[in-house]
């Protein structure tokens, strides 16, 4: 994966399969400890002990039209080349989190990329899901939640094609407030 | 700067434009987004599909995302679904391609062949 937004979009999409009503998406930048933090949580379905302990391995998987899962075991890949690492915590029936930590100023680390493009594709594609996105830079935070959106615009769908650039706007505006991380 | 408060306004022309508007969806795009799908620029077909369907002024086709579906190969994948109409599988669809689909299936309901890689009766 080019960009880290797209292992976000990758992640994300496991989190749909798992059946998740409400997806929270963190991305973190903090200079002072040199650390970039990805997490996804949601909850969905979960998975059993067993499972969590196999999942980094690219011949696990729950899909039946092929035999091999990459999404987990690059993210893993790429965060352990990073300095970093990939935790997973998971219950059946509680949901799961997914937590990548990346060294900041690592060479290899891949840029987080167009994540206001993944984020859109998340909302568009699934608009009965609730996510919240939350974007940090030391102090400074942003926070979208599709529920408080979704409030103001009552019986119009947040499809519509005028909210998704309102979103997609905001979303470019307030991120570059809080900070861009690259 | 834009502010939550902005929604108010959107929706309230929003809301004109749907009451003269048809409500059910006479399509259904479905961009695959497994890893292999993302991996090969699922992300920003899925952009090119919303931004024509904006320019376009389309407002009756759903988009929608999937999983895999098995044809890593052939990523990305693109379904077309008009409603009583077979399911289209398209392959490789490049943001360019995606755009001359809308034009060709989704517009002039033609069925653009050279590009299917499957097709499912239904």
């Amino acid at each position: 994966m080019r960009e880290l937004s797209l292992h976000i979009l990758d992640i994300a999409q496991n989190s749909i399969s798992a059946g998740a009503s409400q997806i929270h998406i963190v991305v973190k930048a903090s200079t002072r400890d040199n650390l970039l933090t990805i997490r996804v949580s949601d909850n969905g379905k979960g998975m059993s002990p067993e499972f969590v302990a196999r999942v980094r391995d690219p011949f696990v998987t729950t899909r039946t039209v092929r035999k091999v899962g990459l999404g987990i075991p690059m993210l893993s890949a790429t965060a352990d080349l990073c300095g970093g690492g990939v935790k997973i915590e998971s219950a059946v029936g509680n949901g799961t989190t997914i937590e990548a930590t990346f060294e900041l100023n690592n060479l290899d680390r891949p840029p987080v990329g167009e994540i206001v493009q993944t984020m859109i594709t998340l909302i568009v594609a699934n608009p009965d899901i609730a996510f919240t996105y939350e974007h940090s830079v030391d102090e400074k935070t942003f926070i979208l939640n599709t529920d408080e959106i979704k409030a103001q615009i009552e019986d119009v769908p947040i499809t519509e094609p005028s909210v998704i650039r309102w979103i997609r706007e905001y979303m470019t505006e307030q991120i570059s407030v809080a900070g861009n991380i690259t | 700067m834009k502010t939550l408060e902005d929604l108010k306004r959107i929706r309230e022309q929003a809301q004109k434009a749907m009451q003269v508007r048809e409500s059910d969806h006479s399509a259904k795009i479905c961009v695959a987004m497994g890893t292999c799908g993302i991996a090969s620029g699922a992300r920003e077909t899925m952009a090119a599909i919303l931004d024509e369907l904006e320019k376009r002024g389309i407002t009756d086709v759903a988009v929608t995302q999937s999983g895999c579906k098995g044809l890593c190969e052939q990523e990305p994948t693109v379904d077309v679904c008009k409603s009583d109409q077979p399911t289209v599988t398209y392959g490789y669809v490049t943001p360019e391609k995606a755009r001359q689909i809308i034009a060709q299936h989704i517009v002039n309901v033609n069925i653009a062949g050279e590009w299917v890689v499957a097709t499912d009766k239904k």
